[in-house]
């Protein structure tokens, strides 16, 4: 899989992921002209500010009413729109649940919506903006697509994908400037794990920016003499069952690693995989049922334990489970 | 481009009648369901699909028809008798009204019938949407008219203000909301569980047009409704409207009017027959 050279050098370029899907929204506004965006005041932090100056009469600024948004772009959407809505995941999907579930999931629309701000690396706001469990109340709900990227350049993959595909979608996007690792040619296909590094000994499967950390785990595991394959689980929903079974069957253990809880997202969908179609043991790196608190993000991520140095202790347990 | 308009006002009490017996046959073998909503609201469905909305039944997904949103999604048996009449669907599927594999679902799901523009059921969530389809509308340069129907009760619910200030701040003219304005709710008269008036002094304050009618003056409704929707379609930028329609829950069968107990339950046979008896003399003096 091709990812940028020297990707563990310190001058590797860090972005946003939220960037990624912000110029992918103007792109995707330039060639599909049935594109309507929306916000609840707080644009220029998810990144939809570039898509309002381009396109100001496909820009609706709902004001502080996530509720509101969901249920305004499931009427655009009935109309034939392909509707894109952004606001802090903590409040949409964390406040407007009901209305994503009844408006836009039962009606299974094309809505793709973004929760900006996802997982501990917020940082400095504290509890009340982390969301922590954002991929959790998505996944259950019928007709939905949930995906949460890596890096900058697989956001603006995983936007264009979202208006491709039919019904509605839920992206996480964190804010923190992060590596870009992956290049444009690495792929992005919606429901597919990308295996960035192959392995025999653990496979690590990892979402968001936990992926970086994955890599950085397993080059230090190598000089221990562990062999662990890296995965890329973009999309937690629908989860890639073949590729998770393959590897489980082929290295025996796993870990996941996430910067959300560890019930009900992706720890909790491999989970659910492997204990009916391989039963392999598994370690989830997540957060641990808690309520996160003010930091760095970086500092956050280690002290919660969803960082490399983690992921490597995860290991060694799962290993150690076979 | 509507199928059936009726013009005169004792076609539509007719009319309205039907639809008041199709809710008693249909609440009797459902054995759940809400009774004083749906019953109060017919005079306004009667108008709006049989004389003012622009609609066409044999073509429900055609795109110049009036959007009609029902955001109350608990009186849908007024919303599925009045579909019937108007001939969306056989009306042979009236008696499976909130049984399995019935496309008569408890609440309205868009898809399952045709003529639903939304499915609905929580509160509070339809003038949103009505908000969408209203802007969806203007992007486009379409003539068509956003109808919302609303209860008083899912005024209670702060999403449906956010829908007004976003209705306001775009000036969605081509947006008419309708109040069933009867008072009531679950547990007792909304002035004790919860006061809402003023009405029409909020909707004033929030800078919406608004306009007061007796929702069961047939005659009232009418010009009402036709006046709105004259208003909406004339493609101008300017105030959403809300016609605050003060009704009688239970209209058309006594021992229901204005009791909230008849909120959310139907009536058992004996009940029906009373309500059915009632129904068909108010027929005789309509006819007469
Ligand atoms: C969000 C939400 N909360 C609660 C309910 C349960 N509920 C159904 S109808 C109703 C009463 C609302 O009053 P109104 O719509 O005025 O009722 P009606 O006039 O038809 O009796 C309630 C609380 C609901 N459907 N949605
Ligand atoms: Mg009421």
């Amino acid at each position: 899989m091709k990812l940028e050279a020297n990707l563990f050098a310190a001058e590797m370029k860090k972005v946003a992921i939220r960037d990624g899907w912000g110029k992918a929204l103007v792109e995707i506004g330039k060639e599909n002209k049935e594109l309507v965006v929306l916000t609840a005041d707080v644009s220029e932090s998810v990144r939809t500010h570039w898509f309002e100056k381009a396109f100001p009469e496909r820009f609706v600024q709902c004001g502080v009413s996530e509720q509101n948004m969901a249920s305004v772009a499931a009427g655009l959407a009935m109309e034939g729109k392909t509707v894109f809505f952004s606001a802090y995941g903590v409040f949409s999907p964390g406040r407007n649940w009901d209305q994503v579930r009844v408006n836009i999931a039962y009606n299974n629309l094309d809505v793709k919506f973004s929760g900006a701000h996802a997982g501990i690396t917020v940082g400095p706001d504290g509890a009340t903006h982390q969301a922590l469990e954002d991929m959790a109340i998505m996944r259950v709900l019928p007709n939905m697509c949930v995906i949460c990227p890596c890096d900058e350049k697989e956001a603006g993959k995983a936007a264009r994908a979202a208006a491709e595909r039919k019904g509605p979608v839920y992206i996480r996007l964190g804010r923190e400037k992060t590596p870009v690792f992956t290049t444009d040619s690495t792929p992005f296909e919606i429901g597919k794990i990308n295996v960035l590094a192959d392995g025999s000994d653990v496979a690590i499967v990892a979402c968001g920016v936990p992926v970086f950390e994955a890599l950085k785990a397993a080059k230090n595991l190598a000089e221990d003499g562990i062999s662990a394959a890296v995965l890329d689980c973009h999309t937690v929903k629908p989860i890639d069952k073949k590729t998770l079974v393959e590897f489980a069957r082929r290295c025996g253990c796993v870990v996941t690693a996430e910067e959300h809880q560890i019930n009900g997202a992706l720890g909790g969908a491999v989970c659910e995989v492997l204990s009916e179609e391989c039963p392999t043991p598994v370690v989830r790196v997540g957060m641990q049922d808690k309520f996160g608190e003010s930091g760095d993000g970086i500092e956050l991520l280690k002290h919660f334990g969803m960082d490399s140095a983690a992921i490597e202790k995860a290991v060694k347990r799962a290993i150690g489970k076979k | 481009m509507s199928a059936i308009r009726l013009d005169s006002t004792s076609e539509l009490l007719l009319k309205a009648n039907d639809i008041r017996v199709d809710i008693i046959n249909m609440l009797l073998p459902a054995k759940s369901g809400h009774s004083a909503g749906p019953l109060g609201m017919a005079d306004i469905f009667t108008a709006l699909y049989f004389h003012t909305a622009v609609h066409d039944p044999k073509k429900p997904q055609w795109d110049g028809r009036d959007r009609i949103v029902l955001s109350n999604g608990h009186i849908a048996p007024v919303l599925y008798a009045t579909l019937g009449e108007a001939g969306y669907f056989d009306k042979k599927l009236f008696n499976s009204l909130r049984k399995f594999g019935s496309p008569l679902q408890g609440h309205p799901h868009k898809g399952a019938l045709a003529g639903i523009e939304t499915s609905s059921g929580p509160l509070g969530q339809g003038l949103s949407q009505a908000c969408g389809m209203a802007l969806a509308a203007r992007m486009d340069k379409k003539k068509h008219v956003v109808w919302c129907l609303t209860s008083d009760g899912e005024h209670e619910e702060g999403q449906t203000w956010e829908a007004v200030l976003l209705a306001a701040k775009y000036k969605l003219g081509n947006l008419v909301a309708i109040m069933d304005r009867n008072f009531i709710q679950i547990d007792g008269p909304t002035e004790t569980i919860m006061p809402l008036e003023s009405m029409a002094a909020k909707y004033r304050a929030f800078n919406w047009e608004v306009v007061e009618i007796d929702g069961n003056d047939m005659l009232e409704v009418v010009k009402a409704l036709d006046a709105a929707r004259t208003r909406a379609a004339s493609g101008k930028v300017q105030p959403p409207l809300m016609i605050i329609a003060k009704t009688v829950p239970g209209k058309g069968v006594s021992f229901m009017e204005n009791a909230y107990e008849w909120h959310g339950k139907p009536p058992n046979a004996e009940e029906a027959a009373k309500a059915l008896a009632e129904l068909r003399a108010a027929r005789a003096k309509i006819k007469a």
